[in-house]
């Protein structure tokens, strides 16, 4: 039982890390073109393990921006993660002390996605099927974000092969990502003006504090909605 | 190959924030046991905001091929998947540049 528990939980995680794969060599080469080093690289890959996240610090690296706000944006991409482990939670209630702790740290956008999706179902939601669904996206994912910093090391001008438009388009699509939310539309244009204004009066990288505030504080205003509101994970990718 | 220290400790940092955001709400709700509704919407908002900050300044402050390139990617971004997306907005930059100029 446990061992098809285990084996089920690698075939649905498998689908996830080959979607994932072509990000994590992106993040890996573009790491290092930004002048990480390989070992850097892997180890952010390997603890971190969030793509959109990682992207982020990559950004900020590259522009010599105070290590706490590198942080502190970091923590802001990710703080979509304390609404996945609430409402995972009654489906790990029975989880060990120490399962939970990995449960929590492979805890990536499609992770929760199908751990909900199967609670939901009434399917048993088992250790070993998270186990499994779990590291054969995460295991991968350090292994090709390596890969992908071995290529970068052979990248020349980044402008010439156009290498400066991924970034900016991988956020564009993330966002996008998030356009089924409530109020997605007043948020971003919120955050996109308020952003560009930061830019030119305040300047980088207080831009991306002061433009996300803007949004945040805009979506807390509105009129909360009256249905329960349908959490699922927009992102398909580590 | 060198592991420079201050890096590392960034890393370790952000590897930190990002382990207390996935068991940050299980904590609250087995806590709190239910979120309030604004800070809810509020949480919900964060990732779209601080992307969005991301996304505007870069096409505000890019040439004519980033700008356009990104207006692209946001009319496949619609349909396909960021894997398109990429290649769209890749292949027009390059295309731009080659035949138009830097």
């Amino acid at each position: 039982m446990s061992r098809a528990d285990f084996f089920d939980g690698l075939r649905g995680g498998s689908a996830i890390a080959m979607a994932s794969a072509p990000f994590g060599a992106l993040f890996g080469a573009l790491a290092v073109d930004n002048g990480m080093s390989l070992a850097e690289v892997t180890f952010m890959s390997a603890t971190v393990y969030a793509g959109a996240s990682q992207m982020v610090g990559l950004e900020l690296f590259g522009h010599n921006v105070q290590a706490w706000l590198i942080v502190a944006s970091i923590l802001a991409v990710n703080f979509r993660h304390v609404l996945y482990s609430a409402a995972i939670a009654p489906y790990i209630k029975h989880f060990s002390p120490l399962q939970k702790f990995f449960t929590f740290f492979l805890l990536v956008d499609p992770q929760f996605a199908e751990t909900l999706k199967r609670g939901e179902a009434g399917k048993p939601v088992t250790f070993v099927w998270y186990l499994g669904f779990g590291i054969i996206i995460y295991i991968p994912w350090v292994l090709v974000s390596l890969l992908g910093g071995l290529l970068g090391n052979y990248i020349g001008d980044p402008k010439l092969i156009g290498l400066d438009i991924l970034l900016p388009a991988y956020f564009l699509g993330i966002v996008l990502d998030f356009r089924h939310r409530d109020n997605f539309l007043p948020v971003a244009a919120v955050s996109a003006v308020a952003s560009v204004v930061a830019y030119h009066y305040v300047g980088s990288p207080w831009h991306v504090s002061l433009g996300a505030a803007a949004g945040i504080i805009l979506a807390a205003l509105f009129p909360p909605p009256p249905h329960e509101q349908e959490l699922e994970s927009d992102l398909h990718e580590v | 190959m060198a592991f420079d220290l201050h890096m590392a400790l960034v890393i370790v940092a952000a590897a930190v924030a990002t382990y207390a955001t996935r068991i940050g709400g299980y904590i609250l709700i087995t806590t709190m046991k239910r979120i309030p509704p604004r800070m809810e919407a509020a949480l919900a908002a964060v990732p779209a905001a601080v992307l969005t900050t991301l996304v505007a300044p870069a096409f505000f402050i890019g040439g004519w091929d980033s700008k356009l390139a990104l207006l692209v990617a946001l009319v496949v971004g619609l349909r396909a998947s960021h894997t398109w997306m990429l290649i769209v907005a890749w292949l027009f930059v390059l295309g731009w540049r080659h035949t138009i100029g830097m």
